[in-house]
């Protein structure tokens, strides 16, 4: 999944989507998983849905929803503490082992 | 399809020492011969073995240390939830008719790699299962009112069943202000919350009725199984205050066993994590939705030992592999009456559940005496 990890090091959130039936495939797979067709790199947007919140030493991490279907846990860098539904906005990705996903509240 | 009984059972005390897995896998077994009225190792035709040791060829290691030659030895992996997926296959061979006798064996040192899941790129950067544990609490706070008090009865119960365990990581009790006070991993998820990774390892005989009777006067019968994977990745639990993949699981295992929830005397779920146990009670069945809390805090009160007799997984240590297969050793020995301090009066019917990685996959096992 090289692809997909050097894109995020670039700050750039792409997710495979199937040439078929246009579905955003997560986690990122060569192959679709609604009708195994194939799949190409397409950008994610930018805007996301919170889903779950927590805090670990006084910083947030969450749950975020891209695309209706692209969940992904990430941080976010307000002291803001929006409820589940609210709208995030993805700040910066990168990738160091790990992806990194950082959110500001919209 | 052939019934199925369970009539043996061994464990190692759960810790953390310098022992290979193969020996602590081997300490289990041991008593399982030394115990049986009859059983010789050329009795057993299949072997399993459940770790996340990433061991290659370990039945086939094991079956020659332990002087078995089995037609069939392999091993069965699903991270934490290895070991119950081990017994259906075992249960799957045994009811086909293709076996008459399985050596189903699970172990981990504490240091095995199954804790994180590097294929799921969805959790970023928050790896650990602290994190979804926090999730599922939060979900849980924020739409049944549940507390921190009331997760650090979860604990607190469980540290003082796994007292009357003298098989359990844990030898030592726990005040609710120890809980509430140990240390914040999250907001929500605190030390005393969690299962401790330790090394162990527990082994059972599953075998056909005519085997049984040879082998011990009190089979347990496997009446109900479900099992299903909603996913590897923890994306697709729509609603964290729930897991879809134990619903699905225990609907099938009741339907099978013909039993409802109302027939279980005797309990061993999966509470890697405190909300672990409040969830899976309402999922389950045991109590309504947002009444799991109010279940476990009741147990607590009457010293009630139905739901997770021997310590849990937070009470007794969780070394994954071993967990499944220490469950179900648990139930067997309370529905045969051999559990001493921890018995549950009269326990005709008990259940097992165990569940991977936020609840991805779940199993639910309905034992009977
Ligand atoms: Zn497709």
């Amino acid at each position: 999944m090289t692809r997909f990890e050097d894109e995020l090091k670039n700050n750039n959130f792409v997710c495979s989507k199937c040439t078929k039936c246009q579905h955003f495939v997560w986690p990122p797979s060569e192959f679709c998983n609604k009708c195994l067709g194939d799949t190409v790199w397409e950008p994610v947007s930018k805007s996301a849905k919170l889903v779950e919140i927590s805090s670990k030493d006084g910083k947030s991490f969450c749950i975020a929803e891209f695309e209706g279907n692209i969940r992904v846990f990430g941080t976010i860098s307000d002291s803001l503490r929006p409820n589940p539904g609210h709208g995030l906005v993805l700040e910066y990705c990168s990738y160091d082992d790990t992806p990194k996903f950082v959110f500001s509240v919209e | 399809m052939k019934r199925v009984a369970i009539a043996a059972a061994g464990i190692t005390k759960f810790n953390k020492t310098e022992k290979p897995l193969d020996s602590l896998m081997l300490s289990s077994i041991r008593p399982i011969f030394e115990n049986a009225k009859d059983l010789e190792q050329n009795d057993v035709d299949v072997v399993l073995t459940s770790t996340n040791a990433n061991r290659n060829y370990l039945a086939n290691i094991i079956s020659e240390l332990s002087g078995i030659k089995p037609k069939i030895s392999h091993s069965v992996e699903s991270l934490c939830n290895s070991g119950t997926n081990s017994l259906v296959s075992a249960y799957a061979y045994v009811s086909s008719g293709l076996a008459d006798v399985a050596l189903v064996v699970g172990g981990d040192k504490s240091d095995n790699p199954g804790l994180v899941l590097n294929w799921d790129m969805a959790r970023g950067e928050y790896v650990h299962p602290i994190f979804w544990s926090s999730m599922f609490t939060s979900a849980h706070m924020r739409k049944y009112g549940t507390s921190l008090e009331d997760l650090a009865y979860v604990s607190v119960k469980n540290h003082k069943n796994a007292l009357d365990n003298p098989y359990a990581y844990f030898e030592k009790s726990f005040s609710l202000e120890d809980v509430m006070a140990s240390k914040n991993l999250t907001e929500n998820v605190r030390l005393l919350d969690c299962s401790m990774p330790c090394d162990g390892a527990a082994a059972i005989v599953v075998c056909s009725e005519d085997r049984a009777k040879k082998i011990t006067d009190t089979p347990i019968w496997i009446s109900g199984i479900g099992q299903k994977t909603i996913s590897a990745s923890f994306t697709k639990n729509n609603d964290l205050s729930s897991m879809e993949s134990t619903k699905n699981a225990v609907a099938d295992a009741y339907r099978m066993s013909n039993k409802t929830v109302d027939d279980i005397d005797v309990v061993e779920l999966h509470d890697a994590f405190s909300i672990c146990e409040i969830i899976e009670l309402e999922d389950m069945g045991f109590c309504q939705k947002g009444q799991g809390a109010k279940f476990v805090r009741d147990l607590y009160d009457t010293s009630d030992k139905m739901i997770n007799p021997r310590g849990g997984l937070i009470g007794a240590g969780h070394p994954l592999g071993a967990t499944g297969i220490a469950q179900v050793v648990e139930i067997y020995q309370q529905l045969t009456g051999n559990a001493e301090k921890r018995q549950v009066s009269d326990a005709k019917t008990g259940l097992v559940h165990n569940m991977s990685a936020g609840s991805t996959s779940s199993t639910v096992l309905v034992l009977e005496s």
